[in-house]
């Protein structure tokens, strides 16, 4: 059929199809390239300007001085990130609480996991959805519900002094380890799931034919199960400790006032110092830590996506 | 040219009709034109050219991933050809798009459409090209009718066996009446016994129906079952194109006689070569091959003797003339398939030779056991000679 | 399977439940609690839920949440499925791996970071194209419309490419255009996909504080701001029986999604078995 017989209707729907399929792809492109990567961009941009009591309050950038444009870029925000010790101690800080909550919630939803993924049919539907039914209620009443248990006042402790195990109330909440508790509690399901997912994909008689080639039970946990299962525990380490970093609810309701974390830092900079700028700094010194390990996670979502195709 | 000259001659004017690729004047229905498809660094499809006429049904036959559901995919225009051209019905087909081709395709998934019921998925062609209603049912109806599923036109897929899936599939992909039917692994999903029944029920609809066929198989079973042309086709090229008897009587080459059927492929140099006859000296089994047409090939050059196992006699007593077509050997394995019995006989230079044998004849006990010293000979016509 | 093991297996799940469960269960049954403290049960009442309801800030800042929550999984989703189908089914284009990023990103990425960041691309926007003009509802729902399209998009890929592909090529085969492919063939299979998305951007939407706070202004608190600041202060029984509230809703929600989803789940299945009869 050469292009001259073409209708003028055949024509014009290859030329939608041709261009629609730009269509499809464009306005979805132009949404995330507008509201989620120029506003980094942005974030970028002012945390090289200085505060100042303006609207919006902080300096421009760019400034017209002899019919000419120049650049005052400042990188005072990032020398005072890096002269006050409050900043690296918050940074290494959360580091330190998202990989050790990252480890515990491991710990704990490994086990379950693989429970999961070995029960029977519909009881591991059922399983299944008690794990994920938590995530969708909301976040931050299941942080506050821990407000209830922990506090001095609260039901553990209650129930401590009621035995006589104690004799004066514990202190839990506003410490480190009720922002542990917390961190765990809230992203236990987002290291679940993806385990689950590898570990129900594998093939129940590998684990058969370790033991049958004389293989402990342990040993062929060691070595065939846990092996296998990498690709879900990295993906569901990662879905933990990238978010987990930022955090700002659970270390400021939980958390005492010397539990310094980012995100905290950051909310108060913004929030309570009204310092734009140095908010900004402190969000890209943020990303710059968590760079590699979102490039990481994303490279794990495609490796699993071009499997599935 | 291998082929005797005998079978070239059956090649005249009363087979045209029924043999249209024999005519050099028929018009091919579907032209390949050097067609080759890359994906990346590989090539899929490697310069294919392929006549196919109106009428036949014409298999697309080989291994995975030798390129046969690429050929048939450009056939439908779920790719394009990376180089090459391809016609149907004498229109070039580069640029139309799939919804466009006068060509419908049955899926090796059957792909019905699961929310919708039987009717609906016949139906559904007709539905894009604004066929009114009435006629809609009407045709529906009738093709329905034809594969046998009217009972079950308001089911949906999922209630359905596989069987029942494939005849829908048939239906669907039927009844805009294309121009050419193409057929991905038609019966792969259904299990042996009904593969052999639907093989024939498939035949008989496209006669009914008139329609060319075009089918991917990788089961040469099948495609000998109902194919009127086969092409064997390994690494996105053709080895050989014809019927089935040609293909397994006159293979071209060690991959289609391998292919197709189960062979001896026998080494050896060409020592005599004359107009009538040529003889083949194989260190390999220890014996000259006597055969019965010219092989053109000058003395010393390497062939390969490919003989069936059927066509191998397998006796106790050396045979009268042991000149030519004629090796002794042990018995080493013995397989009794009831019908037939298949016996691996082990030659002095260390070959193993092939040969069955019909059980014609009740016996109280084997003929042969293991052991059992044994000739095995051959008729001068019985082997194909291959320089490839 | 060793009997040991199994135990340890069944142990675990038990303690990861309960772990999982009881606060929740806690904050249920005090909600019904007569006096003002949770460690002290003085007999059942209702009258928490009649506070609640007599709050106007709260039902107010609810309202918000929800009509913010219907927008922003409604655009998520129109935003999302493109992008999902973009991610399965169109192959390599140019800045695939940018999209793909884009998508992959605002899953991980910490709310703190999200929140400013487009709160300072709003204000740029104002000072530059005069829009949006001041903030409230509206920016709320392009904030959590952006990060809920992802998820949504990572919903209908992953649906899509457990999908035969087949499917669609058999309604091209037969005549339909790509267009028409997409809505009478491809959207009717993935609609279970279609709906957890709507529903997990409607929660996501409803459940957050970070984002909102950063791009919300006067007269735009959304319920978890609003909680968030009488919680600061302490257990309030008020938010027990809000929260009550919120998981009765939600499970009921989930419930029947899930029997949906379940339901044509197991049709399709059936579909993909019925070739073994």
């Amino acid at each position: 059929m050469s292009s001259d017989k073409l209708t003028l209707k055949q024509r014009f729907d290859r030329w939608m199809i041709k261009h629609g399929r730009v269509l499809v792809i464009g306005i979805p492109y132009f949404w995330l390239f507008l509201f989620f990567l120029v506003p980094f961009l942005i974030v970028l941009k002012i945390s090289f300007s200085m505060a100042e009591y303006a609207q919006p309050p902080y300096s421009a950038l760019f400034a017209w001085i002899d019919e000419g444009v120049t650049i005052t870029l400042n990188f005072g925000n990032y020398l005072f990130l890096l002269s006050d010790s409050l900043y690296a101690t918050a940074y290494l800080n959360s580091i330190r609480i998202a990989a050790i909550s990252t480890v515990i919630t491991l710990l704990i939803g490994y086990p379950m996991a693989y429970g999961i993924a070995r029960a029977r049919g519909s009881m591991r539907s059922v399983l299944l959805m008690l794990v994920i039914l938590p995530f969708w209620t909301s976040f931050l009443i299941r942080v506050y519900a821990w407000i209830g248990i922990l506090d001095r006042e609260g039901l553990i402790n209650a129930f401590l002094l009621w035995t006589g195990i104690i004799s004066e109330p514990l202190i839990m909440r506003q410490t480190e380890f009720a922002v542990y508790v917390g961190i765990v509690y809230t992203y236990l399901p987002f290291m679940i799931l993806p385990l689950y997912s590898t570990l129900e994909k594998m093939d129940i008689s590998l684990i058969e034919a370790a033991l049958d080639l004389g293989c402990k039970p342990w040993q062929a946990f060691v070595k065939v199960t846990l092996p296998l299962s990498l690709p879900g525990i990295l993906a569901g380490s990662l879905l933990v400790f990238i978010p987990a970093v930022g955090e700002f609810v659970i270390p400021e309701l939980l958390g005492g006032p010397n539990t310094l974390m980012i995100g905290r830092t950051l909310w108060n900079e913004f929030f309570a110092n009204r310092d734009w700028p140095i908010a900004s700094a402190v969000a890209i010194a943020m990303l710059v830590f968590l760079v590699v390990p979102i490039m990481w996670f994303q490279h794990i979502q495609t490796k699993q996506e071009e499997g599935q195709q | 040219m291998l082929v005797p000259e005998a079978v070239l001659d059956r090649a005249h004017e009363d087979v045209h009709k029924t043999q249209p690729w024999n005519n050099p004047d028929a018009v091919p229905y579907i032209r390949f034109e050097n067609v080759t498809k890359k994906f990346g660094d590989f090539y899929a499809v490697d310069d294919v050219s392929l006549d196919i006429y109106r009428h036949e049904l014409f298999a697309l036959l080989g291994g995975s991933g030798c390129g046969k559901t690429t050929l048939l995919r450009m056939l439908a225009g779920f790719e394009e050809p990376t180089s090459g051209k391809i016609y149907i019905d004498g229109v070039d087909m580069d640029g139309v798009p799939a919804y466009e081709r006068p060509t419908n395709m049955m899926f090796q998934s059957y792909a019905l459409f699961p929310h919708m019921s039987v009717e609906q998925n016949v139906a559904f062609g007709l539905v894009q090209d604004g066929v009114s209603r009435s006629e809609i049912r009407e045709l529906v109806a009738e093709m329905l009718g034809l594969v046998q599923m009217s009972k079950f036109a308001k089911r949906k897929p999922h209630q359905l066996s596989g069987g029942q899936r494939q005849r829908v599939a048939l239906a669907r992909s039927l009844i805009k009446r294309p121009k050419v039917l193409l057929l991905d692994e038609p019966l792969g999903a259904l299990d042996k016994k009904l593969r052999e029944q639907t093989q024939f029920e498939l035949v008989n609809i496209q006669e009914k129906v008139g329609t060319t066929f075009v089918m991917v198989t990788h089961d040469q079973e099948e495609a000998m079952t109902m194919a009127s042309r086969i092409a064997v086709m390994n690494e996105g090229v053709i080895n050989q194109i014809g019927t089935p008897f040609e293909l397994y009587e006159y293979p071209n080459s060690r991959y289609t006689a391998n292919f197709l059927g189960q062979v001896n492929l026998i080494e050896g140099v060409l020592v005599d070569d004359d107009e009538k006859y040529a003889v083949i000296k194989s260190d390999e089994a220890g014996c000259e091959i006597y055969i019965d047409h010219a092989v053109q090939g000058h003395e010393g050059m390497t062939f390969w003797a490919a003989i069936r196992p059927e066509r191998l006699r397998l006796t106790k007593e050396a045979p009268e003339d042991t000149k030519y077509n004629c090796v002794s050997g042990k018995v080493e394995e013995i397989g009794y398939l009831g019908g037939i019995s298949t016996y691996h006989v082990r030659l002095a230079s260390g070959k193993r030779i092939k040969v069955t044998e019909p059980n014609s004849t009740r016996q109280i006990e084997p003929r042969y056991t293991w052991e059992d010293s044994v000739w095995v000979s051959w008729e001068a016509g019985a082997a194909s000679v291959l320089n490839q | 399977m060793s009997g040991k093991r199994s135990t340890f297996l069944i142990s675990a799940l038990a303690f990861g439940f309960a772990f999982l469960y009881v606060p929740i269960l806690l904050v249920i049954i005090y909600s019904f609690n007569e006096g003002k403290l949770v460690t002290v049960w003085s007999g059942f009442s209702t009258k928490w839920y009649v506070s609640l309801f007599n709050n106007d800030g709260m039902i107010d800042a609810a309202w918000n949440s929800l009509r913010i929550g219907v927008m922003s999984a409604t655009l998520a989703l129109a935003l999302g499925t493109p992008a999902g189908l973009v991610m399965s089914r169109f192959g390599r284009f140019k800045g695939r791996t940018l999209f793909s990023g884009m998508i992959a990103a605002p899953l991980v990425m910490p709310e703190v970071i999200t929140g400013l960041s487009l709160l300072l691309l709003f204000v740029t926007l104002e000072q530059i194209v005069g829009w949006p003009a001041g903030r409230g509802i509206s920016t709320i729902t392009i904030a959590h419309s952006t990060f809920c399209a992802a998820y949504v998009a990572v919903v209908v890929q992953s649906r899509l490419s457990g999908m035969d592909i087949s499917v669609e090529e058999a309604a091209m085969d037969l005549g339909a255009k790509p267009g028409k492919i997409f809505f009478v063939i491809t959207l009717p299979m993935i609609l279970p996909a279609l709906l957890a998305g709507w529903l997990l951007s409607f929660t996501l939407s409803l459940d957050d504080l970070v984002i909102a706070s950063f791009v919300a202004g006067p007269g735009s608190t959304t319920l978890p701001m609003k909680v968030f600041s009488s919680v600061r202060l302490g257990v309030s029984p008020e938010i027990n029986a809000l929260a009550t509230l919120i998981i009765l809703a939600v499970s009921i929600l989930i419930v029947i999604a899930s029997i949906m989803i379940l339901r044509s789940e197991r049709m399709r299945n059936r579909t993909a078995n019925a070739s073994d009869i």
